[in-house]
């Protein structure tokens, strides 16, 4: 060992110092203590680097999703003239459902005119039209639903919680300015200051987005109404297909593999298949389920139940592998002392290991379901993204078979589209998926915590 | 009637059955359970079991055949004539099982009887229209070769769906019958039963070993029609990947390997040096409190969904990466002319690999015995000296067997190099520019309306298959070498 010269006198020290004091560092261990420190150092920055990643991801996460759950809305009285919404008089609902969403249009446009007018903000627009860009597309649709649901109020003022148009709800959040709608043809600088007035005068504010969590996606031009509503229904049946699919057959196969398999070259396939899987690429996942669900078997593209399917052939070795560790914790001598008094094999396994391995085996299936539910390639080749995920299902068989989203692939959904008000949506998903899995985990380390035993 | 119903009704059958046989072996013994050879609750779950197992079992197997028989018995009839230029015998299929559907609906909803639907004729009635009117959009005129096939498989997927629920209500029932007729005082029911559970569980096992069978046989047979329609050779050393869903593209996978390994490599290269240094300091220098939250906070990092690391790719790194690299920047250099880019998404494969380093390898640290330490700290090493010279070669072969494993969930990932790599295939050097992966073109390829049958969604098969060839070689590889190392000091 070349530290066994260390204490000896070498040539290259100083000539007083040969032979010296030990109290005295000498230049070599001088250089071996500095060598010491900064080889600490480099760990200390290692792990710093680490930590810095963490609290920048979550950071930027942050200051861009939090803008998500706000939403700018103007409140506006508008007149249900009953001469342009039911011409005939007679309130008859089909009559009015006949007037479509270009018949509220003007109303709402007049609206918002009379009430810039009242307050006394000038405006140069000349045409009740051209307010429309201040408003978002669904604005029509969301009086014409009103008048449907309640056609006593025809010829009433009524007054409304209109949505912003995304240009205006992005110049109120600061991600639209004066210099980047230069080229925008879907709003002027003239609109901008007329929302500036709006806000002084109270008529545009911004409020909490309920719609967002609730809703479902919207089309390209709409962001400002997209929600992720409806991709999480879809997440919440395929976590289902998952959680009732993969528990039982990974409790099951993890039963027998760890206490009555054979030692044999049978188990030791199905060993070695289980650890392998688990390191298969998830999208090859995705080939498998393209591939035998659907061009095989015929099952629904992009429904929730294809989905689960996938998921759980993916997540059953994590499942697997953690029960088979929770039963291994289980010490024999309960094994024995079942068997002693006349249990059998198979009742010493179910009424004594299992039992005391299930919070083991639980807090294993959180954690394999927090990782299913945050994946994301193997949706995309089964077909969860590319279409706009409008529709709640209706019921329960519709929830697993009708074409749905999942909330990772609602998050590449909006990543993908072109307007920037997509990407503050899509860092809003995350901030929704990642409290799911939060919770998901913090579940399963407390669970670990109040039963975690030490034998 | 419907599966779901057919599966309630077994099951019910079964809980029937579990008090019948209960309560017969009970009677049996006078009401007197201590002369019962096993717990009464065991001659209930073998009328249960017997009841229920095998017609499930029965029902699933049904299932996944008759589709496959019924395709077959259809396809023979549709002859070569009616299968139209650019077209092919399953999209054929395919449209005979629309038309089929559409009957079967039109007849639930009323459009039509039960019998009209067996002898239209396309001469007589307009069938889209007919479709169209219940909600099936058809995209062209049904031919009459397709609406015979249509009808031909209607009948024979009725007549199917009536001797499935036959038999397996038959099954369900025959089952159950047979148990509660064995069922008596000296059954030895919980041997039966027993034996039976063991073999749903070893059934439950199986399912590791089907899973990796329906992968190969998936990837197989597809990557085999993708060789039939273009030559392998030329796919695999092919230089140039530009796929035109008109025909006449290159699918060469060399763009794709060298876009794919040059991203792990950056990854890697961010992933390795961190990972280790911070799991040697959390192992050997860290106090139990810096540990504590250090190590948490770590794997925090392998907890977020990749998803998220494609959009902080996507919308984060690469516009600053662009205002450093790119024209106009800090540097002002221009070497990067968009936020894609091999570096971009290299990097924040790196910091996502950074947990999974360091969680291996301090694992691997931790198993050095404690006593080599102490020697070489005996001997008077400092603590990176022990840590340099003894612990790490100790180490070494399950650190290397850690970052093959990191190489494999580099070369496998998807979404960040979806979002943040790019979509062009390019033979490059410069780390600033886009180049693509092949899982990126695996998804590329497979999303879309491409029609299944063409070598350009087919090619997303051999890159599935090279992909699934190279991970699975290298975890064979790295679990080798860790187990290898792991027997040295048990």
């Amino acid at each position: 060992m070349t530290d066994l010269s260390a204490n000896q006198p070498r040539r290259g020290a100083p000539a007083g110092r040969t032979g010296g004091s030990l109290y005295a560092t000498d230049a070599r261990t001088r250089r071996r203590n500095a060598a010491e420190k900064r080889f600490r150092l480099y760990g200390m920055v290692a792990v710093a680097i680490g930590v810095a990643f963490v609290i920048a991801l979550l950071s930027v996460i942050l200051l861009n999703g939090t803008g998500a759950f706000q939403q700018s809305f103007v409140t506006a009285p508008v007149y249900l003239d009953p001469a342009k919404l039911d011409k005939k008089g007679a309130r008859d609902i089909e009559d009015i459902k006949k007037v479509s969403t270009f018949g509220y249009s003007p109303l709402i446009d007049e609206a918002l005119q009379t009430m810039l007018a009242e307050r006394g903000i000038d405006s140069t627009f000349e045409k009740p039209k051209e307010y429309r860009a201040l408003l978002s597309a669904s604005a029509a649709a969301q009086v014409r639903d009103y008048v449907i649901a309640n056609p006593g109020r025809i010829g009433e003022t009524v007054e409304f919680r209109l949505l912003a148009s995304s240009r205006v709800d992005g110049y109120l959040k600061g991600r639209v300015t004066r210099d980047s709608i230069a080229r925008d043809k879907n709003i002027s600088a003239a609109h901008l200051d007329l929302a500036d007035a709006m806000v002084a005068a109270g008529m545009l504010r911004k409020g909490f987005n309920w719609a967002f969590i609730t809703g479902a996606d919207a089309s390209e031009s709409r962001p400002e109404q997209a929600g992720m509503g409806v991709s999480m229904l879809g997440s919440l049946f395929m976590m289902l297909v998952v959680l009732g699919l993969s528990l039982p057959i990974g409790v099951a196969a993890s039963i027998y593999l760890e206490e009555f398999a054979p030692k044999n070259r049978f188990t030791d396939l199905i060993e070695v298949n289980i650890s392998n899987l688990a390191a298969v690429p998830s999208i090859v996942f995705g080939i498998l389920g393209l591939a035998v669900f659907i061009q095989f078997a015929h099952l629904p593209q992009s429904a929730p139940l294809v989905g689960g399917l996938v998921l759980t052939l993916m997540t059953l070795p994590t499942i697997i592998i953690s029960t088979r560790a929770a039963l291994k914790a289980v010490p024999p001598s309960i094994r024995d002392a079942a068997l002693g008094v006349g249990a059998s094999k198979m009742q010493s396994v179910f009424h004594h290991v299992l039992p005391l391995a299930m919070p083991g085996i639980l807090t294993g299936t959180i954690i394999g379901l927090a990782q299913a539910l945050g994946e994301t390639a193997p949706l995309l080749l089964i077909g969860m993204v590319g279409y706009i995920a409008s529709n709640y299902p209706q019921g329960i068989g519709s929830g697993f078979l009708d074409p749905n989203s999942a909330m990772p692939a609602q998050i590449y959904e909006w990543a993908k589209r072109a307007d920037p008000a997509y990407y503050e949506r899509a860092w809003g998903g995350i901030i929704i998926l990642l409290l799911f899995l939060m919770t998901m985990n913090i579940i399963a380390i407390l669970l670990r915590r109040r039963f975690e035993r030490r034998w | 009637m419907p599966v779901l119903w057919l599966i309630l009704i077994v099951i019910a059958l079964g809980g029937v059955g579990y008090f019948l046989g209960r309560g017969r072996a009970l009677g049996s013994a006078g009401g007197d359970a201590r002369r019962l050879h096993s717990l009464p609750s065991y001659y209930g779950l073998n009328a249960a079991l017997s009841a229920g197992v095998p017609a499930l079992l029965l029902l699933m197997g049904w299932l996944l055949v008759q589709p496959l028989l019924i395709d077959s018995r259809v396809s023979g009839m549709i002859p070569d004539t009616a299968i139209g230029e650019g077209s092919n015998l399953s999209l054929v299929m395919s449209d005979v099982r629309r038309v089929a559907e559409g009957l079967d609906l039109a007849v639930q909803q009323g459009a039509i009887t039960a019998q009209e639907a067996g002898t239209l004729s396309p001469e007589t009635t307009d069938i889209r229209e007919l479709l169209g009117r219940v909600g099936v959009a058809l995209g062209a005129e049904v031919r009459p070769e397709v609406l015979t096939a249509a009808q031909r498989y209607r009948v024979l997927s009725g007549t199917g769906r009536w001797l499935m629920t036959g038999l397996v209500l038959a099954l369900a029932l025959g089952g159950l019958a047979l148990a509660l007729a064995r069922t008596d005082k000296d059954f030895r029911a919980r041997n039966v039963v027993e034996a039976g559970v063991k073999a749903l569980l070893i059934l439950a096992s199986t399912i590791a070993i089907l899973t990796t069978l329906g992968i190969i046989l998936s990837l197989i047979f597809n990557t085999a029609e993708f060789f039939r329609l273009y030559p392998a050779l030329d796919f695999f050393t092919g230089r140039t990947w530009s796929p035109s869903f008109g025909g006449g593209s290159e699918l060469g996978i060399l763009p794709l390997l060298w876009g794919t390994l040059y991203i792990s490599l950056i990854a890697l290269l961010v992933a390795v040096p961190i990972g280790l240094f911070a799991a040697i300091y959390l192992s050997e220098y860290a106090s139990p409190q810096v540990r504590a939250i250090a190590k948490p906070m770590l794997e925090i990092l392998a907890g977020i969904p990749t998803i998220v690391y494609g959009l902080f790719a996507l919308l984060t790194v690469g516009p600053l990466l662009v205002s450093v690299f790119g024209q106009g920047g800090l540097l002002g250099v221009n070497w990067m002319q968009g936020g894609t880019a091999v570096m971009t998404a290299g990097l924040v494969m790196g910091v996502m690999l950074i947990p999974f380093v360091s969680s291996l390898s301090d694992d691997i640290i931790n198993a050095v015995p404690q006593a080599m330490r102490d020697g070489s700290l005996g001997l008077g090493a400092t603590k990176s000296e022990t840590v340099k010279q003894v612990v790490l070669p100790a180490a070494l072969p399950g650190i290397v067997g850690a970052i093959l494993l990191a190489a494999s969930r580099a070369i496998g990932e998807t979404m960040i190099v979806v979002l943040g790599a790019g979509a062009a295939a390019k033979l490059s050097l410069n780390p600033f520019e886009a180049m693509t992966t092949v899982t990126a073109k695996v998804v590329s390829q497979l999303t879309g309306d491409a029609d299944f049958a063409s070598p350009e969604a087919l090619v997303a098969f051999a890159l599935g298959m090279t992909l699934f060839v190279i991970t699975l070689g290298l975890n064979v590889f790295a679990l080798y070498i860790v187990r290898k190392y792991r027997e040295q000091y048990e």
